[in-house]
């Protein structure tokens, strides 16, 4: 009994020695827990943040740069009792607000430890230099520097977009990307490209102890990683004229686009009103102010607003014509004041009657365009209208209408260009007629584009037949753009239609006060520019202002969109507005300074009305 | 002639060398890890006083000293005839020590010399294993007489309770251990059965839920009654059943959406099946059976009385008390804090650890006690699952050793003795290592000859040698 005694005791020894070593084969072998959790005890990361990448100008300009700024660190359980008044002085806050921090720091200084955390952040320099010299009075505290960003030319703060610091829900959606503290661009191309431009942080690995000092080096600094700097991005952006643009458009609502034709290269877009640089720069302190501006400064009207085009859209009905074989250059026909169907007319303006093409442009006569396409549309070609719509729709959509031309803008708008589905869906099938669908002869009505759009257009008149896909980003060693920005998009009218139609624009701007010509003021002797206006009714006010031009009129080197919200005649506002960029642009000075005087100073944005 | 006599005599053939040579090598690698434990980014020499190690180093030399004496100089026989009074002068100085002693971390258990401190509770197992070795070797002793019953529970419980006074509860709970030697000795099985049961359900009540007792109870009862009469393979499929399909119970009744709870379901299952039992008990006249569905109904009152005693009439210092006694709530910045840091310790080391000198976690300060109650973090993290297993192989085979040794001995004295002393090095070792992996609530007892501690090493020291000392000089006389 008992030697079977003592072998249950032995055998009771074995098996609780066994249950120890199976439970450490658990926590040791089995599971990961324990193995990660020792690292977030231990180690450290000490990020080291790269620089952002410089954004630049298609000539070598920094638009976007670095600057530093000056942070104020301090150290809770390192700091001495010192003179709060001098501090607050020296740092140009109130004494209230060291208090409260402090106060703030000894509530929560069993979790900073021996952490540091901002006090001050941004110092203007010249603050910081007084710190500086009294530092030694105030141990604990202590200056650092960070790199932030900076703008040398108040140019494109919409296209820029703005970088900063990234909140709960953006690390939510990019999950493992960012963590607390660190910067990421929320807007234009700071977010667009934030990929390329935000480098990748690297960090040193310290080893701490359980009161969260460091210790050592964790692994000799063997597993420590470099930061790798982002890359510079080179955009078609020219800093000059872009910022000449904003200046132009200061006080009107609306965009003006430059693009050069043979490229696509966007060499100005401006959405007015804008954000200024500096306001960019301190986002976090104007943040509220920009998103309760009536008139949306972040909204970038260029790309993501649509508008009826206007007469405008008269050169894009003339090409079908002539391409469908409906219209003939010499073809004439009568406006007297307007088109007649019915009771009801489509009125139009004072103009000599009748009028072949050229001068049907010049002058941007409706009528003339009403029977332009009422003869495609009721060509015998189709058996019906709608048949005729529909291939008046593909005609359009060539031109880059009805859909985002895919430009690098993350959030481009696409327009609406009218089918008969549309038609058939609003009237029933067989219910609507050329007269019921009149008003898109002259670009109003149903169709709706974007002012990026308009440019287009206008680079295809330039190019007589093609566009590029109008971008921002041009290419670099550092930053290849895609393929699709250097192919040719051809529309549906053949190159050889165009010269029909451009001489009429042509004679717009340049046929002399009194001429009729629609754009004389757009004028530019030696330039060439060819231009076509619009007056496109907005039903919140007075007709906006549409203009979009070229010059020089063989081997354009700059085409022009100009569209402002409630300015009246196209010749008003916006042909004045695009042919003083292209002066800009092709000849470096103005010649019209009194011109250029009234457009700067002037400030119709009350005309506009203000969402609430 | 005389050289061989000599040969055949000396000391190597007579005294457990290899049971020597295991102290020794738990010692010095308690030296090693204690270095580890101290030791930072600006090292010192192992040997330096101002530390830790070098401290141990001294208790180690000292330590030697008393084994020398022990073995070589004191007369083996000395140890039986003065068991009672070596347990008298302890027994007053454990006593005296409530009300002279210092109070370190809580508990009055510390004489104080100036910069020697010591701690009689140490020094109590060893009389207490010599006075119950003494009291149950003497002719006639029997399980069976109260007196005899009544005497065994004095020797062991006066130091336990005074112990305990002294709020030092891990070392109380050591004498539990030697309810293994009674047992070894006579005492029935079903006592310690039945006290490991009742201490079970109290503690999983406590610190897991009533549900979770209630769920084990269950299965051992399930358990002792299936394979009473031999391990059967298709009964063992249906007690996993039934065990299983009561552990998901609550995870079911959560499902279905039924408004009764998984305790007040189980309970009411629990009471179906024992009168169920009772019945069959009664009509087969199976014994057990009824006996097993007393012990059911004893532990449903069981588990519920701790639950509502705890929740409902403790007062709420009371309550913290034993909390911290069974370590649920066991440090002020955080509830498990010490439990969590030592297995994040441990279990970092992984399959062959960090290396020696290379852990981060106890080289940094991040277990608490790491040079004394948690010494075992740091043989986890910097020598891995395999240095685990080398150390409680070698405490293993330490207590296997002593137990052999003691069986094979012819005076009762010596054998109860041994099993004394490898209750308890048992004890230590399931409660120490137990504590830092999570298995045991945290209740600061050293860990055998590898924590730091001066009382500690010397008292397992003595307590070992005596042992040496008692089963040489039976080699010697037979």
């Amino acid at each position: 009994m008992t030697s079977s005694r003592k072998n249950k005791l032995l055998t009771g020894l074995v098996v609780a020695s066994l249950i120890l070593v199976i439970k450490l084969f658990v926590i040791q072998i089995a599971q990961d827990k324990y193995k990660i959790d020792s690292r977030n005890n231990s180690m450290v990361y000490d990020i080291i943040y790269p620089t952002r990448g410089v954004i630049y100008d298609r000539n070598g300009k920094i638009l976007v740069g670095n600057k530093v700024a000056y942070d104020i660190m301090v150290t809770p359980r390192e700091v001495q009792p010192f003179d709060t008044a001098l501090l607050a002085r020296t740092l140009d806050v109130s004494e209230e607000f060291i208090k409260t921090k402090m106060a703030e720091y000894a509530r929560d200084r069993r979790k900073i430890g021996y952490q540091s955390v901002v006090l001050l952040k941004q110092l203007p320099a010249e603050t910081y230099m007084k710190f500086a010299e009294f530092s030694y009075m105030f141990p604990g505290f202590r200056g650092q520097t960070r790199s932030i960003r900076d703008y040398p030319f108040n140019a494109g703060g919409n296209l820029l977009g703005y970088v900063s610091e990234v909140d709960a829900a953006y690390m939510k959606r990019h999950p493992g990307e960012y963590r607390s503290g660190d910067y990421a661009g929320k807007t234009g191309l700071e977010a667009s490209r934030e990929k390329e431009l935000r480098g990748e942080k690297g960090y040193q690995i310290y080893l701490r102890n359980s009161k969260n000092q460091i210790e050592s080096r964790f692994n000799d600094g063997e597993s420590d990683q470099e930061a790798v700097p982002g890359k510079d991005i080179v955009t078609t952006i020219d800093a000059t004229l872009q910022q000449y643009g904003q200046e132009l458009m200061r006080g009107k609502v609306g965009s003006l686009v430059a693009i050069e034709p043979a490229t696509g290269e966007i060499l100005t877009l401006v959405s007015s009103p804008g954000i200024d640089v500096d306001i960019l720069a301190d986002i976090g302190k104007n943040y509220q102010k920009i998103i309760k501006d009536p008139y949306k400064p972040m909204f970038n009207r260029a790309v993501q607003a649509s508008y009826p085009p206007g007469s405008v859209f008269k050169l894009v009905n003339g090409l079908i014509g002539l391409q469908e074989g409906t219209l003939k250059p010499t073809d004439a026909y009568p406006c007297t004041k307007g088109y007649h169907f019915g009771k009801h007319t489509l009125g139009c303006h004072a103009h000599p009657s009748p009028l072949q093409l050229e001068q049907a442009v010049m002058m941007s006569c409706n009528g003339y365009f009403c029977y332009v396409l009422r003869n495609m549309l009721e060509s015998n070609k189709y058996k019906d209208i709608a048949q005729a719509l529909d291939k008046w729709n593909d005609y359009v959509r060539s031109f880059g209408f009805g859909s985002p031309l895919g430009s690098d803008f993350p959030s481009e708008l696409g327009g609406t260009v009218p089918s008969s589905k549309l038609y058939n869906r609003r009237y029933g099938k067989g219910g609507w007629k050329f007269t019921t669908i009149i008003s898109i002869s002259i670009g109003q009505g149903e169709i709706g584009v974007t002012p990026l759009q308009i440019a287009n257009l206008s680079a295809i008149m330039a190019n007589r037949g093609y566009y590029i896909i109008p971008h921002l980003i041009k290419d670099s060693p550092e930053v290849e753009i895609d393929s699709k920005y250097k192919e040719r998009h051809y529309t549906l009218v053949d190159t050889t239609q165009f010269h029909k139609v451009i001489p009429g624009m042509w004679r717009a701007v340049n046929s002399g006060f009194g001429s009729g010509g629609t754009a004389s003021i757009a004028a530019v002797p030696g330039l060439d520019i060819c231009g076509k206006t619009g007056t496109a009714q907005n039903p919140r006010g007075d007709d906006n202002s549409v203009f979009i031009c070229f010059a020089p009129k063989d081997n354009p080197k700059i085409a022009v969109a100009a569209y402002v919200e409630n300015a009246g005649f196209g010749a008003a506002w916006a042909a004045p507005i695009a042919s003083l960029l292209i002066e800009k642009y092709l000849r470096g000075d103005i010649s019209r300074k009194d011109l250029e005087k009234r457009i700067m100073d002037a400030d119709i944005t009350w005309k506009v009305k203000k969402d609430k | 002639m005389i050289i061989q006599i000599f040969k055949s005599r000396s000391i190597k053939h007579s005294y457990d060398w290899k049971l020597v040579g295991i102290y020794l090598v738990l010692v010095l690698f308690g030296l090693a890890n204690i270095y580890a434990s101290i030791h930072s980014s600006n090292p010192s020499s192992v040997f330096d006083l101002s530390t830790r190690s070098g401290m141990q180093c001294l208790w180690i030399a000292s330590s030697l000293g008393l084994a020398a004496l022990i073995l070589f100089a004191l007369p083996a026989r000395m140890w039986e005839s003065s068991a009672i009074p070596l347990y008298i002068v302890v027994g007053f100085l454990l006593f005296a020590v409530i009300f002279m002693g210092v109070e370190v971390k809580g508990s009055r258990s510390w004489f104080s010399f100036g910069a020697i401190r010591f701690q009689p509770a140490e020094i109590s197992k060893i009389t207490t294993s010599l006075l119950l070795a003494f009291v149950m070797s003497r002719p006639g002793f029997r399980f069976s007489s109260l007196k005899d019953l009544i005497k065994v529970g004095m020797v062991v419980g006066i130091p336990m309770l005074i112990i305990l006074g002294e709020s030092e509860t891990g070392s109380a709970l050591v004498y539990v251990g030697f309810l293994f030697v009674m047992y070894r000795e006579g005492l029935t099985g079903w006592l310690l059965a039945f006290l490991g049961f009742v201490i079970l359900l109290f503690i999983m009540t406590l610190t897991a839920s009533p549900y979770a007792a209630l769920v084990t109870l269950l299965a051992i009862l399930l358990l002792f009654n299936l394979f009473r009469k031999g391990f059967r393979i298709d009964l063992a499929f249906l007690a996993l059943g039934i065990i299983l399909l009561a552990a998901f119970l609550p995870a079911i009744v959560n499902a279905i959406g039924i408004s009764l709870g998984p305790v007040a379901i189980m309970t009411l299952l629990l009471l179906c099946a024992g009168a169920v039992a009772l019945w069959i008990g009664y009509k087969n006249k199976n014994r057990f059976l009824t006996y097993s569905t007393a012990a059911l109904a004893a532990g449903i009152l069981l588990v519920f009385s701790t639950d509502i005693i705890f929740n409902k009439v403790l007062q709420e210092h009371q309550r913290k008390r034993i909390e911290v006694l069974l370590g649920i709530k066991d440090d002020p910045s955080g509830v498990g804090y010490n439990v969590n840091q030592s297995m994040i310790a441990i279990g970092s080391g992984g399959f062959s650890g960090k290396g020696y000198l290379c852990g981060t976690q106890t080289t940094y300060g991040f277990v608490p006690e790491q040079s004394t109650d948690f010494i075992f973090c740091t043989v986890g993290e910097e020598w891995g699952f395999l240095g685990c297993i080398a150390v409680i192989g070698l405490y293993v085979l330490l207590i296997w050793r002593i137990i052999t040794n003691a069986e094979r001995s012819r005076e009762h004295f010596t054998r109860i003795y041994g099993y004394c002393v490898a209750a308890c090095l048992f004890m230590h070792l399931f409660i120490n290592i137990g504590m830092t992996i999570g298995l045991m609530p945290v209740i600061g007892i050293p860990l055998p000859m590898m924590s730091y501690g001066g009382s500690s090493l010397w008292a397992f020291t003595i307590l070992i040698f005596i042992f040496v000392v008692l089963d040489h000089q039976e080699k010697k006389y037979f």
